[in-house]
């Protein structure tokens, strides 16, 4: 069976979903992106769907409980990516995916992610106000 | 069931109550050619007094000699009806003619007259007569004449219909412009009534920009819309919910007092998005939202 790839950067899950999401697929994920928060302590995941044609009730729900269970996890789930004509088939068919936080693209997820934990920001306090801080606290 | 060979459309002709006999089709092919300046001359000259110079008279008798040869032709290939094989390229002539006229603006009875006003000059041509099997052709011929010119008419309708369908769409595309109002933010001026297909339109169109461009946040100015039914409410929300499920959102501005009447008149909810007076209004909404969103970008950017 066909399995996404969960990718880790920093303190994120990236998950880029380029293949059909059918039933079994989705099941899949929502195990391994359980496992894998566990394993590397992650507070953020990204679930990109940019590539997705379809996204159907089966598919809304599994993003939704992947993003209650990470949650449970502590960590923040972003979907990112969705394509127009996904979101006005997803609005005509009346489902608004709640409990689901959206960005446009990765980008604006990470920093979506970012402002959320801005504790937990390393990739993006480059500037010169916090670098000091952030020195210190480099081992 | 004849193909009309210009358009490709198949257009019924009708059943001719008078046909020509052959015999006739060729008394008049005969009669065509052996006036045709004469024919042709006070042909434009009716023509031309209809048009009001809107049309030079060389290009007028330029375009009826060739009506009149189509004419002859046909009657002189044995065409007893206008939707016989061999009138095929005159009915070409005649969809090329109304397709011209419509074009050019002139009116459907111009444009029949083009063609009506071919009787007139073979009744000159013929002149007196007590004849009565020349009066019976005649009223043969004139029957095909009239069928020409319902043709003619039909074509024109048909023409002046695209153009109308071609029109729409461009007001269509022209009305819905999809604007950068600063970084990251984008704005819909909507302007005129909000159908369901227009609506559509500057849903699509939204969308696409904000992925185009990654702004995440779209103001929609209703400035432009003369009244906001449930129905206009509606689709307006749709869109909002759509940009939403992307990750952008929507902020709803330019609402006029009436307008503002009647939503809470009708009783739409608007729930938790955000509603303006004005796009500055907006604009300043939006800027406060990602004020310090802004600073960190232009420090990344260092």
């Amino acid at each position: 069976m066909e399995r996404v790839p969960v990718l880790k950067i920093g303190d994120i899950l990236l998950v880029s979903i380029q293949i059909d999401m059918e039933d079994q697929v989705a099941l899949q994920l929502q195990e391994d992106l359980a496992d894998r928060i566990v394993t590397t302590g992650c507070h953020g995941v990204i679930i990109d769907i940019s590539a997705l044609d379809i996204v159907d009730s089966f598919v809304g729900r599994t993003l939704a409980t992947i993003a209650s269970v990470s949650r449970v996890l502590d960590a923040e789930t972003v979907v990112v990516g969705m394509r127009p004509a996904v979101a006005i088939t997803l609005v005509e068919l009346g489902l608004s995916l709640p409990g689901i936080r959206t960005a446009l693209n990765v980008e604006l997820g990470i920093e979506m992610l970012a402002l959320s934990r801005p504790h937990l920001d390393v990739e993006f306090d480059d500037d010169e106000d916090e670098a000091d801080s952030a020195a210190v606290l480099a081992p | 069931m004849v193909k009309s060979a210009r358009c490709g459309q198949v257009v019924w002709l009708g059943e001719a109550a008078v046909a020509l006999s052959p015999d006739e089709s060729g008394r008049f092919s005969d009669l065509l050619k052996e006036h045709a300046d004469g024919l042709v001359a006070r042909w434009a000259e009716l023509v031309g007094a209809g048009l009001q110079g809107r049309m030079s008279r060389p290009e007028l008798e330029r375009q009826t000699r060739d009506l009149q040869k189509g004419f002859q032709q046909a009657l002189a290939a044995g065409a007893r009806d206008l939707k016989d094989e061999e009138a095929a390229e005159l009915r070409a002539q005649l969809s090329e003619l109304s397709s011209h006229r419509a074009r050019q603006g002139f009116s459907a009875n111009e444009t029949a007259i083009s063609v009506f006003a071919l009787k007139d000059a073979v009744l000159d041509v013929l002149g007196d007569t007590d004849d009565i099997n020349t009066l019976r052709a005649f009223v043969s011929f004139s029957a095909f004449i009239d069928r020409a010119a319902l043709f003619t008419f039909d074509s024109y309708v048909r023409v002046r219909e695209s153009l109308i369908a071609d029109q729409t769409e461009q007001l269509l595309e022209l009305s819905t412009p999809v604007v950068k109002l600063w970084d990251g933010v984008v704005a819909v001026p909507l302007v005129g009534t909000l159908d369901s297909a227009r609506a559509q339109v500057v849903m699509e169109r939204l969308l696409q920009t904000l992925v185009d461009t990654g702004s995440p946040y779209a103001i929609i100015d209703i400035t432009g819309v003369p009244a906001v039914d449930t129905q206009v409410a509606q689709h307006i929300l749709k869109t909002v919910v759509a940009a939403r499920l992307m990750g952008a959102d929507c902020i709803i501005s330019g609402i006029r007092p009436q307008i503002a009447q009647t939503i809470v008149a009708l009783g739409i909810e608007f729930g938790d998005i955000a509603t303006k007076a004005s796009l500055a209004d907006a604009l300043r909404y939006v800027l406060g939202q990602k004020s310090y969103k802004v600073v960190a970008a232009k420090r990344t950017e260092r």
